[in-house]
């Protein structure tokens, strides 16, 4: 398997009061599983639908019912871990964690907290070129998500939706080894991606899908490194917990404001109290979630209605050689084989099918021009109406099109820029545009010695200046290129004005 | 005379009905009187006349066609309000499910309907399952048709399934469902006369049963005879896909393994159910009980069942800690009764008024007990402790069986009905008592079933309980079938109400 | 172990069942006389034996990922104390 090789950002410091500080940070990742069920019952998992519909009797905890699990939402789970190059459970067992809260129908959740589905693993996460955190995962879990509870809908009243109680989730649990903002955001972007390319979950945070619990806590220049060495977690400092975020963005303005609150308690002489807070992106600050006597005494115990899953090894072998070919394993393979920037593999594959329409665009073509047009013309447009590689109106085939008619100097690169906006603007194929509005590239030298003929009879007084300082030369590139409406092979021009000028 | 017609066995309707000798509708129509006339029992909570005539008309129909009918089709009986029943209340004996109309109907009792039993109505129970004497209904206490010689006291018919064991006592159906968790099904069979059988856990599917302890709860028949229990357990088991601890196994014929013969089968008398104050009767009827297998042939041996007394405080674990979580979702959120709300009250006021007010005293009790034994700090010293103990104890049992015992003798109950009322002052342990020699088979997953053997001096009936090994349901019946013949069982309560 | 009127109280808070402060006393007894006949475990040897787990091993049945539920807002809502809208309405959650 093909590796790049890494070295680990250096952990963001911040300046206090009195001190420097740094930053830890280990995120509680739940993603939503991509299944047409819910992990114990048979409703629907659509997002959107009218409220209470996609309720089972289940999933509203009506009495006497049953928890039944779905065979394809352990196998996204499975294929996840291993998609996270983590340990498969073979043997798994499910608990039940118990609080009352309206949108929690059972009073329960069931989840996995003495025996996940899923062990050890790692993510490396892109920091630049040559910089990558190797975040380290401890175990993904399966469990149920639960409903909605809508509460500025009446100033007296909380209404409550179950269509999102049951839907699978897998919790994925990262060690403390991210060391700032950016690399939290890169880390969930990278599981994101790694779950887009698997079709374990589709990553969408608007939609909740996609969500982090974050744990922060500071510490000095050192401790870090202590904690290394000896696995003895108090020298990191007391953590707090800000939950469900589900945005990149705010999600690094909550660790700011985080590290900063907690570095000032600290620095005034105080201790930061571990508890669970929220963040509130119109305030840019987060704010403690339960006061100290409600402190969350879940009584885990197994859960009576569901025996230990057993999976077999069999099955996860075929899991495993079923696998789509991985983020990072695309992008070393892209810079071997293309021979790009690691920043360029890195935007091509950013999504699986960004990545599929690329190599359909440079199969058997100049897979370094196909880059350069897919990143810098085709991205760039789709970006600024908005658009994803699905919706491109220019298809693959019609852009390798294009790749070839430069490839085969028909057309200049300018007049190529040209054919992509007319095939982009109406769908037509670059071949056809080109014949139709007669943009072939003039590479008949007769042709082109005329025009240049033309164009330095009339006007003798630039010849003077060209012979004279060579560089000047251009301007007659330049004149000839407009009188033959661009169409003129550049090069060829420029070897017939020299010959000319007698340069 | 109609009367008549309600003390016909399962088995003997089955047989009248298709000779063309009774309709459905007429056995339906007697029981429905019945019922109206026993008021005083408190057995039936709910009764449905309308639904009981419709399915009888339709049974009638059915046993008129050309193919054969099932064994309970026509067959009136009463369905414990534990059970879901659709469109019909099913409260679980408690406030907090007042007002509850499921949308669905329980595997077992849908089972029963779609094999043509006539449901007359729900049964009284002890609220949430929990309790040994039916008094701690919504619906007030279910009362013994049995009485004490020249006494007028009103006994308890045991529990939880109190109103189901006696309506079958009574005659006011010919079966009943009810539900087994430390012995809920075998105890009130034994104080009423009749014979009730918990199958292997998972025999039975659990789907729309109001779930009290999931490890331990099973549904189970209680009828008149063994051979009713046989032919009304069969319509009831089976895999159900939708309760993962639901076995994929095929039921066998119960009905055809009742030959009585029991030549060469090793009886077991484990020495520890041997109790400290056991009533002389009790001894003696276990006594005769082990006398009566012998003669029919069986090799009657005493086993050792070395954790036996562990059974009880582990059960009090074990149930109360799942019954704490499986009732967390009475909540008057979603269905049930909510409290009625004071100015300013939030939902944390909400649920924590809605269950005061929703539960009663014993369930309140067992929630908070089994809230307890799971929290923070105490999950090891107790539940996972609970947890090895009943470990050792399933151990003690696959032990003897694998020396060749095939089932064992015990009493079902160290008493005879009590008086209701006559617990209330005591502590709750003592209630608990009630329980030692069922919870051990509730524990260990085994099927057990209780066979009316004989009466104590008061003229009331006790019962003993015969346990199997796992999975043998058919030949458990069978030595149930064997002893019921030997003891010859007859007497019925006398009628007073 | 013996529990005492304030942890009665915390346990009634847990199990969310509202119990007057005078019958705290009371109820911390039962409680102590249900634990007092549970410690009886405490005498069992559990040396290397593992907890039950589950009362007749067999393979967990998992099902298709298949929609065959749901699309019954009525029924899910007939029971309700309080549904309006479609929503289940409680009294108002302070987060």
């Amino acid at each position: 398997m093909l590796d790049l090789t890494y070295e680990p950002p250096k952990p963001k410091v911040i300046p206090g009061a009195k001190h420097d500080w740094e930053l830890v940070i280990g995120l509680e990742v739940h993603a939503q599983v991509a299944s047409k069920a819910k992990l114990f019952s048979g409703a629907s998992t659509q997002f959107g639908a009218e409220p209470n519909s996609n309720v089972a009797f289940v999933d509203a905890a009506m009495p006497g019912m049953l928890p039944v699990i779905n065979e394809v939402c352990v196998a996204q789970a499975v294929r996840t871990g291993l998609g996270l190059k983590a340990k498969i459970n073979l043997t798994s067992a499910f608990d039940r964690k118990n609080y009352f809260y309206p949108d929690l129908p059972q009073g329960y959740q069931i989840s996995q907290l003495y025996h996940p589905l899923v062990g050890e693993g790692e993510v490396l996460v892109d920091m630049g070129p040559g910089i990558a955190r190797r975040v380290r995962i401890e175990r993904i879990h399966m469990e149920q998500d639960a409903g909605k509870s809508i509460h500025d809908m009446d100033p007296n009243v909380t209404f409550v939706d179950l269509n999102r109680t049951g839907v699978a989730l897998m919790e994925i649990v990262s060690r403390p080894d991210i060391r700032g903002p950016e690399e939290a955001a890169a880390y969930v972007g990278k599981l994101r991606q790694i779950m887009r390319y698997l079709g374990t979950c589709d990553g969408n945070m608007q939609n909740g899908n996609l969500r982090a619990d974050v744990n922060v806590s500071v510490c000095r220049p050192g401790d870090y490194e202590r904690y290394q060495e000896t696995g003895d977690h108090s020298v990191l400092g007391t953590r707090c917990e800000i939950k469900n975020m589900n945005s990149m963005r705010f999600i690094q303005a909550a660790i700011d404001y985080e590290a900063r609150r907690q570095i000032q308690i600290l620095e005034g002489g105080g201790t930061v109290d571990q508890e669970t807070r929220l963040y509130d992106p119109d305030r840019g600050e987060t704010r403690s979630m339960r006061s100290k006597e409600e402190a969350h005494d879940y009584r885990y115990f197994p859960d009576p209605d569901l025996l230990p899953l057993e999976i077999e090894q069999d099955w996860v072998d075929d899991i495993a050689g079923a696998l789509p070919e991985l983020p990072d394993q695309k992008k070393a393979r892209f810079v071997a084989d293309y021979g790009m920037t690691e920043y360029d593999a890195s935007v091509l594959t950013a999504e699986v099918e960004n990545a599929a329409f690329f190599e359909e665009v440079a199969r058997g073509r100049d897979g370094k021009l196909a880059a350069n047009w897919v990143i810098n013309e085709l991205f760039g447009r789709l970006k600024k109406e908005d658009h994803s590689i699905a919706e491109s109106p220019i298809s693959a085939a019609q852009l390798g099109q294009i790749i070839e008619l430069i490839q085969a100097d028909a057309i200049s690169g300018k007049i190529a820029k040209e054919v992509f906006e007319i095939a982009y603007t109406s769908g037509r194929d670059p071949a056809e545009i080109v014949e139709t509005e007669g943009l072939k590239q003039v590479t008949d030298t007769g042709a082109i010695e005329a025009a240049v003929d033309e164009v330095i009879a009339a006007n003798p007084a630039q010849v003077e200046k060209a012979q004279a300082n060579p560089k000047l030369a251009g301007w007659f590139v330049g004149q000839v290129m407009k009188a033959t409406g661009g169409k003129a092979n550049p090069k060829a021009v420029n070897e017939i004005v020299q010959t000319k000028l007698g340069l | 005379m109609t009367n008549d017609l309600t003390k016909l066995t399962i088995a003997e309707a089955r047989d009248r009905l298709r000779a063309g000798d009774v309709t459905s509708v007429e056995l339906t129509e007697a029981c429905l009187s019945a019922i109206d006339a026993a008021d005083a029992l408190n057995a039936f909570v709910h009764k449905t006349p309308e639904i009981a005539l419709d399915r009888a008309r339709a049974a009638d129909e059915r046993l008129q066609g050309r193919e054969e009918a099932p064994a309970m089709c026509g067959i009136p009986i009463g369905i414990k309000d534990l059970f879901c029943t659709e469109g019909v209340p099913s409260q679980a004996a408690s406030r907090i499910l007042d007002g509850f109309r499921p949308e669905y109907e329980s595997t077992v009792s849908r089972q029963l309907k779609d094999a043509g039993a006539v449901m007359l109505g729900k049964l009284n129970m002890d609220e949430f399952a929990m309790g040994s004497s039916n008094e701690t209904s919504v619906y007030g206490d279910a009362v013994n048709p049995w009485r004490r010689e020249g006494d007028a006291t009103r006994l308890t018919p045991g529990g939880s399934s109190g109103g189901s064991a006696s309506a079958v006592a009574a005659d006011l159906c010919l079966g009943a469902t009810g539900t087994d968790t430390g012995g809920s099904i075998r105890q009130p069979a034994a104080f009423t006369g009749i014979t009730g059988i918990k199958p292997t856990y998972g025999r039975c599917s659990r789907w729309g049963i109001v779930a009290f302890a999931s490890s331990l709860d099973q549904a189970g028949p209680m009828t008149r005879d063994v051979r009713d229990a046989a032919i009304m357990l069969q319509a009831m088991c089976g895999h159900d896909m939708k309760d993962s601890t639901s076995a994929d196994l095929a039921v066998p014929d119960f009905e055809a393994a009742l030959t009585g013969d029991i030549k060469g089968r090793k009886i077991g008398l484990p020495r520890e159910y041997r109790m400290e104050g056991m009533p002389a009767e009790i001894e003696k009827l276990w006594a005769d009980g082990a006398e009566m297998l012998r003669d029919a042939g069986a090799e009657v041996v005493d086993i050792s069942l070395p954790h036996t007394k562990y059974a009880l405080p582990a059960y009090y674990v074990i149930a109360p800690a799942e019954a704490s979580s499986n009732l967390a979702r009475y909540d008057g959120v979603r269905y049930g009764r909510r409290a009625k709300l004071a100015q300013g009250d939030g939902v944390v006021e909400m649920y924590e008024k809605t269950r005061a007010e929703g539960f009663g005293h014993e369930v309140q009790r067992r929630v908070m007990v089994g809230t307890y034994v799971l929290s923070a700090g105490f999950y090891d010293a107790y539940y996972n402790r609970a947890r090895k103990v009943r470990t050792l104890i399933k151990r003690d049992f696959e032990q003897v069986f694998a020396d060749g015992v095939d089932a064992i003798l015990t009493p079902a109950t160290p008493s005879a009905a009590f008086g209701l009322g006559e617990m209330s002052e005591s502590d709750p342990v003592q209630m608990y008592l009630n329980d030692v020699f069922t919870v051990t088979v509730n524990l260990a997953g085994l099927p057990g079933i209780s066979v009316p053997a004989g009466l104590d001096t008061q003229g009331l009936p006790l019962g003993l309980q015969l346990i199997g090994r796992p999975w043998e349901e058919a030949a458990l019946l069978n030595g149930a079938y064997a002893l019921e013949r030997a003891a010859g069982f007859v007497s019925k309560p006398a009628k007073w109400w | 172990m013996s529990i005492d009127k304030a942890q009665a109280a915390h346990v009634a808070k847990l199990a969310r069942i509202k119990v007057e402060d005078d019958a705290l006393p009371a109820l911390a007894e039962e409680f102590n006389t249900i634990l007092g006949f549970i410690e009886q475990l405490n005498e069992v040897d559990i040396e290397g034996v593992e907890p039950m787990v589950s009362v007749t091993p067999m393979r967990l049945k998992r099902r298709e990922d298949v929609v065959t539920d749901g699309q019954m807002p009525d029924k899910v809502l007939s029971n309700a104390p309080d549904a309006r809208e479609g929503f289940f309405a409680v009294p108002k959650v302070v987060e």
